[in-house]
């Protein structure tokens, strides 16, 4: 099963891992640098063609938090599965995603296999 | 992950140049924290540099540079949530620990040995700042490695033995707002084998009672799978807490009837009992416009209430570009640019008439040729940033090794220099710095002594100036103890016992090749490289050097640089029957002699009289060795030039040419350097013509005694 994946993170490095790991398994992947640039990037895409959202939590000008609650509050998103990415594992930080909306989370670093399992599994 | 390997080394790559900027943003960061900066955005940035670089780093397994930049950002994640102010001895430990990673990252990259001794070292120092509640992070940092979220779980293969599972699934109301679906983690389920799906739907309501996101439902999941428990647990991951999940485990073969019955059970299909979900998600309402709205449009429904720069520019977009790919566009726009000159020559001697729409034509095109050069040579500019970053850490090393307390401060950095100029001004940079820490600033007690303040100031300047680039290092230090310069000189030979020179004069016997301090070895400065090799290298990117000093104030170096090494506007002469160029940015005027204009202070030396004043007056031609007598005076053209420090000069030619843009093509290093000879080009009908640099001429040859100073270069240009 193919996607299509909105993928916002501030770190290049993590956006070409994101990329290289969906892109083999024939995902169309949307990038975005922080909250504010992945909100414009989603209002860009038609909501019917986002299957799920990836989000990195420590980000500039809005974090993964802030980015999480924009996209909830879009009528068209309240239900489109987010996954947060996050090199802590704790959870009070996977809590506080819940909270903000997130669907469930990823500890980087990621194994691209499981990336993409991960997302046909919320997005199913 | 084998097929991938090509990207992985690209992303690995990336990543690397990443971390120069991330480790540039650390920088700036904890200066401005050291510099009193308390809003939150600042300590973020900090926190946000450490920690992508840690994200990334665990993706390429560079555990050192986990291990290390894991605990430097537990300390910053400490300072960041405001339980821990850090004062001026954790702030120099940040920048330690900063200059650390940066060390680890460059050791990652190339393969090189790590430092884990200075881990070691100063995460203890990094512990310590934590007090008690190290423990509980080091518990944290275990946790680092990947964990949960492994559906597909790595277990070893046992043979295939059916499972038998009773889940029970009553799903809570917050489960929604999560976008976590219950019909997905449904089919997930069914995914990993058969399963009977059964639905309790007592709890639902009449319809016109029912809110259309609460949950009323009740799953009861009969599942035969070759799946562990842990594996049909993993897929209920993300909702844990927010439903009802009673796993129980039945052994293959006894799946009875264990269901608990309460009421009415329905069984359904699966694809059926999922349709309630999607169905209720309310209508869509208009979207926005394709997303060229401007950022700080969707800043308000932003709210990331610490975000102070939130009104910050976006990231400009960049291309990242292979150096390569780069110098063979400088190049072809050099090739482009003679061709050009040579087009330009040909039509005007053609005898064209200049309205012709060949001649306009050609106006035309040399304008887009300036144009299209200024472009490229942009593309090569960065700011010196960057390297003042660098040196930062020289200092901040170099006055530890000598236990100084320095301030540096840098000016202009935002100023642009070519990418080749920063680069190979590193080292140079990097010794004057030492040089001014180490012998350039006293120790405290002395500067306490003399009244000043306790730490010292190096000052690192960068700034546009008359069309090149100037480079100021200055130390508020003792300045040049001149007496003990000339005595090093002479005892060395390199100037006579009974020279006179002047202040200037002593300062410059700093850059004689052979002034070597060798008498005072010191860990820092003393590494047998002089100021001569950094006035070489200077040299080499068609630059200058000038020291200026002042007893008790301080010592003052200035590097003038071209802007780019690629392309000069120069003034093309003849001397002798040469053609050479002059830069046109020295050129202040043209004259030509009168009788009575010229006058002789002495045997060899004149003086020209310009609107009132007398300026030096050198022939050209003899002082480049192409003529032996000096030309005669009356009518004989004269360039006079001005020079970065405010002096002025004239200069004898034979005649003028042309005035135009050349393409600088550096003198391989197997030619002698010749003083006053800066490079050569092309001119527009295939001839080549030296490019002087006027400054270097007078400097080393004009002045007599100059010339007496700098023996080893008038030796090289007598022969």
């Amino acid at each position: 099963m193919t996607l299509t994946v909105l993928a916002v993170d501030d770190s290049r490095t993590m956006r070409d891992m994101i990329r290289m790991a969906l892109m083999p398994a024939g995902f169309t992947v949307h990038l975005a640098e922080d909250g504010i640039h992945g909100i414009e990037v989603l209002g860009g895409i038609n909501p019917d063609d986002i299957d799920a959202i990836i989000t990195d939590i420590n980000m500039p000008r809005m974090d993964g938090f802030g980015f999480i609650d924009a996209v909830r509050e879009q009528d068209d998103h309240r239900a489109t599965p987010i996954l947060v990415l996050t090199t802590e594992s704790s959870q009070e930080l996977k809590m506080r995603a819940r909270e903000a909306g997130a669907t469930g989370w990823i500890v980087k670093p990621f194994d691209p296999a499981k990336l993409v399992k991960a997302l046909q599994m919320v997005a199913g | 992950m084998s097929e991938q390997n090509d990207p992985m080394a690209e992303i690995r790559a990336s990543f690397f140049i990443e971390c120069e900027e991330l480790l540039e943003a650390l920088q700036d960061g904890l200066q401005e924290l050291d510099d009193g900066a308390d809003d939150p955005e600042t300590i973020n940035v900090v926190f946000r540099a450490v920690h992508s670089i840690k994200g990334g780093a665990g993706a390429f397994g560079l555990e050192a540079l986990v291990r290390f930049a894991h605990r430097y950002e537990t300390v910053l994640d400490e300072v960041r949530a405001g339980r821990m102010t850090p004062d001026s001895d954790s702030m120099k430990l940040f920048f330690l620990a900063a200059d650390h990673v940066s060390d680890l990252v460059r050791a990652c990259r190339d393969e090189a040995p790590i430092p884990e001794a200075t881990s070691d070292e100063l995460l203890v120092r990094l512990d310590a700042l934590l007090g008690d509640e190290v423990e509980e992070e080091e518990a944290d940092a275990a946790d680092f490695t990947p964990l949960g979220f492994s559906m597909s779980l790595d277990l070893p293969e046992i043979e295939p033995e059916l499972n038998s599972f009773e889940i029970r699934f009553k799903p809570e109301q917050e489960i929604f707002a999560t976008g976590n679906e219950p019909a997905t983690l449904l089919r997930n389920l069914c995914g990993l084998g058969t399963a009977t799906v059964r639905c309790n739907t007592s709890d639902l309501p009449d319809l016109e009672d029912l809110a259309p996101e609460a949950p009323y439902i009740e799953w009861i999941i009969s599942l035969q799978t070759e799946a562990a428990e842990a594996e049909v647990r993993d897929i209920f991951e993300f909702v844990d807490g927010l439903c009802v999940l009673e796993i129980t485990g039945t052994k293959s073969g006894d799946d009875g009837d264990v269901a608990p019955t309460e009421s009415i059970e329905t069984e359904v299909e699966v694809e059926q009992a999922i349709a309630a979900p999607t169905a209720i998600a309310p209508v869509s309402v208009p979207k926005k416009p394709q997303g060229t709205k401007p950022a700080s449009d969707t800043e308000d429904s932003g709210a990331d209430p610490e975000s102070k720069k939130a009104a910050a520019p976006a990231a400009k977009s960049v291309v990242r570009v292979d150096l390569e790919r780069i110098e063979r566009l400088v190049n072809l726009v050099g090739e482009l640019v003679i061709n050009q000159a040579m087009l330009s020559q040909s039509l005007d001697e053609a005898g064209l008439s200049p309205h012709s729409d060949a001649m306009n034509g050609l106006e035309e095109f040399q304008r887009l040729t300036r144009d299209i050069q200024d472009s490229v040579m942009m593309i090569r500019a960065q700011p010196v940033k960057s390297l003042f970053q660098r040196m930062s850490r020289i200092v901040r090393e170099a006055s530890a090794a000598v236990e100084k307390e320095v301030r540096l401060v840098t000016e202009g950095e935002g100023t642009e220099v070519d990418k080749t100029v920063i680069e190979r001004l590193a080292d140079p940079l990097t010794h004057m710095i030492r040089n001014a820490v180490d012998h350039g600033l006293e120790i405290s007690e002395k500067r306490l002594a003399n009244g000043k303040s306790r730490a010292g100031t190096v000052t690192l300047m960068a700034a546009h100036r008359s069309g090149r680039v100037i480079i100021e290092v200055t130390d508020d230090g003792a300045g040049i103890n001149r007496e003990r310069v000339l005595e090093i000189a002479v005892s060395k030979g390199l100037v006579p016992p009974d020279v006179q020179l002047t202040d200037g004069e002593i300062d410059n016997l700093l850059f004689l090749p052979g002034f070597s301090t060798a008498s005072q070895v010191s860990a820092l400065s003393g590494r047998g490289v002089g100021m001569d090799v950094v006035k070489t290298s200077i040299q080499s990117l068609g630059g200058r050097i000038s020291i200026s000093s002042e007893a008790g104030k301080g010592t003052k170096f200035s590097i003038s640089l071209p802007l780019t090494l690629a392309v000069l506007d120069g003034m093309v002469v003849n001397v002798a029957g040469e053609t050479l160029v002059l830069p046109l940015n020295v050129v202040v005027e043209t004259l030509s002699l009168g009788p009575d204009d010229v006058q002789m202070l002495r045997p060899g030396a004149y003086v020209v009289k310009v609107r009132g004043g007398f300026v030096p007056l050198y022939d050209l031609g003899v002082m480049l060795g192409y003529r032996a007598q000096r030309k005669t005076d009356a009518g004989a053209i004269v360039l006079l030039i001005s020079l970065e420090d405010g002096s002025r000069a004239a200069l004898i030619i034979d005649g003028i040419q042309d005035q135009r843009q050349v393409v600088i093509k550096g003198l391989d290093d197997s030619f002698y350097r010749a003083p006053g000879i800066a490079a050569a080009t092309i001119l527009g009908d295939g001839q080549i013509a030296l490019i002087l640099d006027p400054a270097d001429i007078i400097a080393g040859l004009g002045n007599p005694r100059g010339a007496d100073i700098m023996l080893s270069e008038r030796k090289i240009a007598n022969e």
